[in-house]
């Protein structure tokens, strides 16, 4: 099924044009209404009328987190404060949060294409879906339910935490459809065989997932203890909330909603525009918003995009998962480190569990990386050669995945704090000092 | 002859096998005997104790991480000499042990705590020697 066959399939050389034709309105309507634009566009020597189509996206100046910041809270609003009907904020790890606005039309537009993205996954009107995102400032639980409903599904807005009240509800409401983080996904799939429940008779057949990076092995745990076929949904705060893309059934990346949100590839050095296939830094430019139009926003994102039509049928370029968000990368020793390359680690091991800690500090100017690692109750061992066995592997595993040396403390299990929304898997203590 | 033994995966954090022991007492389970392995993160307990099926719900509950393991109890005389002569017999017999420890009682006795890859073996070599053996109602609370 496909909710919105006109934009999803358009032929390519029809999406651009209509691509060229909002994003000229939308650098005119910054031009005259947001300040800080303006002066941006006039320092490069750009005119509104100078934006003739898509050939000349690559001219405009990019918007970065910092210009988000520099102008908190409402600075790069384009309409006045009256026509604002929501507000939503990103926490920021440092500092003041991301503001974000929403007009009336805005909220139509993110139902429309979160509509898209769950019927990407198979949700119909027929569907129970269980929004186990957080509500409130954050975009997750809102953006699904609002495009739930536009779908026609039955919204279960339970948000996040309470996970016995989730499993209930699972199991007594015949929920169809989850959707949350993928982490807490995969606690509320732990605490399904911890309670016992039998997956056979929960209804569970579909999972929407994102907000946080998660690897190919987490959503097959997740998919295999919840009997469902897990999708991946991205997206983010400053670009609208989730929905920015989609996997479709076939997922072979993740299709973006290009009518709304022009993507780029840039190398994240120099700023030039690499063609599709190439891993860089993802900018959007969501061009039909009403309330903070963006140009050229820089997500710190690395991925590729793939532009082949998929076997959907629809014509939208598709985006990979994301190497890692650039926020998240560490420098450990002048190496590159993701989170999500640790955990891919541990998931490929059955002797330990998916939650760990990354714990990063500095001594004598070394950078130090402990990773405190669960052990799976069932392979615990009460010898210490075979503790020790399982320490030295894990070792072993993470140094030829990271390229660099790292100490592993085991731990209980269960003693890793649980995230009930994003999970925290970094403590850096190298800024504390 | 076996018994069953309690290990628990311990971290080492203050306070941490004094939960374990205080989680034993309120369940009235006593303990007879009990070792640590440690290294520098963690710790494994390895304890005898009176009920050691309660004992090892009792903390699973309370969010130990537990194993129950067969071991082997050899009593010999508290004297010179005579953990010796028992070890001599195992290792005549080429028995490979993974780890022991032994407690000593009131009465002139010592019991050696032994785990081995084969533990009939072991329970075959003893006997064959009138070696002492610990018996299930020795330890166990009825
Ligand atoms: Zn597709």
């Amino acid at each position: 099924m496909i909710w919105n066959e006109h934009y999803e399939c358009m032929e390519r050389e029809k999406l651009l044009k209509l691509q060229g034709i909002r994003l000229k309105e939308m650098v005119k309507r910054v031009y005259d209404t947001v300040p800080y634009y303006r002066k941006k566009l006039q320092d490069k020597g750009i005119e509104p009328d100078d934006i003739k189509g898509m050939d000349d996206l690559k001219t405009l100046p990019f918007t970065t987190k910092q210009d988000l910041r520099d102008n908190y809270p409402f600075g790069l609003f384009a309409v006045p404060q009256p026509d604002i009907v929501r507000f939503h904020a990103s926490s920021g790890t440092t500092g003041k949060p991301t503001v974000v606005g929403y007009t009336h039309n805005d909220i139509q537009m993110w139902s429309e294409v979160v509509a898209r993205s769950l019927t990407m996954a198979g949700v119909t009107k027929a569907d129970i879906i269980q929004v186990a995102y957080g509500y409130g400032l954050f975009t997750g639980g809102l953006g699904l339910h609002y495009g739930a409903e536009k779908v026609g599904a039955s919204v279960v807005p339970i948000s996040g935490g309470n996970t016995k009240k989730q499993l209930q509800l699972i199991e007594d409401f015949g929920s169809t459809v989850l959707a949350c983080t993928p982490s807490y996904a995969a606690f509320i799939g732990e605490s399904l065989v911890e309670e016992k429940i039998d997956p056979n008779k929960i209804k569970l057949k579909a999972g929407v997932f994102g907000a946080e990076p998660w690897t190919q092995e987490m959503r097959m745990q997740i998919e295999q203890v919840l009997g469902i076929k897990a999708y991946d949904i991205y997206g983010l705060t400053e670009i609208i909330g989730p929905g920015v893309s989609m996997e479709c059934q076939f997922q072979h990346g993740m299709h973006i909603f290009e009518d709304h949100f022009i993507p780029e590839i840039i190398n994240p050095d120099t700023c030039e525009v690499l063609p599709y296939g190439e891993l860089g830094e993802l900018v959007f430019t969501p061009a039909t918003k009403e309330a903070m139009p963006l140009i050229r926003y820089r997500t710190r994102d690395l991925t590729r995009i793939h532009a082949e039509k998929c076997e959907c049928g629809r014509t939208l370029v598709r985006m990979e998962k994301c190497v890692g968000r650039s926020d998240d990368m560490l420098i450990i020793r002048g190496v590159n480190v993701f989170p999500s390359q640790v955990e891919s680690v541990l998931l490929e091991m059955s002797e330990t569990k998916p939650h760990y800690l990354i714990v990063v500090d500095r001594e004598n100017n070394l950078d130090i990386m402990e990773i405190q690692v669960e052990i799976e109750e069932e392979f615990f061992s009460d010898e210490v050669k075979e503790l020790e066995g399982l320490r030295q592997r894990i070792k072993a595993n993470i140094a030829s995945t990271l390229g660099i040396s790292t100490s592993i403390r085991l731990v209980e299990p269960g003693t890793i704090e649980r995230s009930m929304g994003k999970a925290k898997r970094v403590i850096d203590k190298r800024n504390l000092h | 002859m076996i018994i069953k033994q309690l290990s628990v995966f311990l971290e080492n954090k203050t306070g941490r096998l004094t939960e374990l022991t205080g989680i034993l007492a309120d369940n009235d389970i006593n303990i007879s005997a009990f070792s640590i392995a440690d290294t520098a993160d963690y710790g494994i307990l390895r304890m005898i104790v009176g009920r050691p099926e309660l004992a090892a719900e009792v903390l699973k509950k309370n969010g130990f991480t537990v194993k129950i393991t067969d071991v082997v109890g050899m009593i010999i005389p508290h004297r010179p000499g005579g953990l010796h002569k028992a070890l001599q017999i195992i290792s005549d017999n080429n028995v490979a042990i993974d780890y022991m420890y032994a407690f000593a009682s009131g009465d002139c006795k010592a019991t050696v705590v032994i785990r081995a890859e084969s533990l009939d073996k072991i329970i075959d070599v003893l006997q064959g020697h009138k070696m002492e053996l610990l018996k299930k109602g020795d330890v166990y609370q009825v």
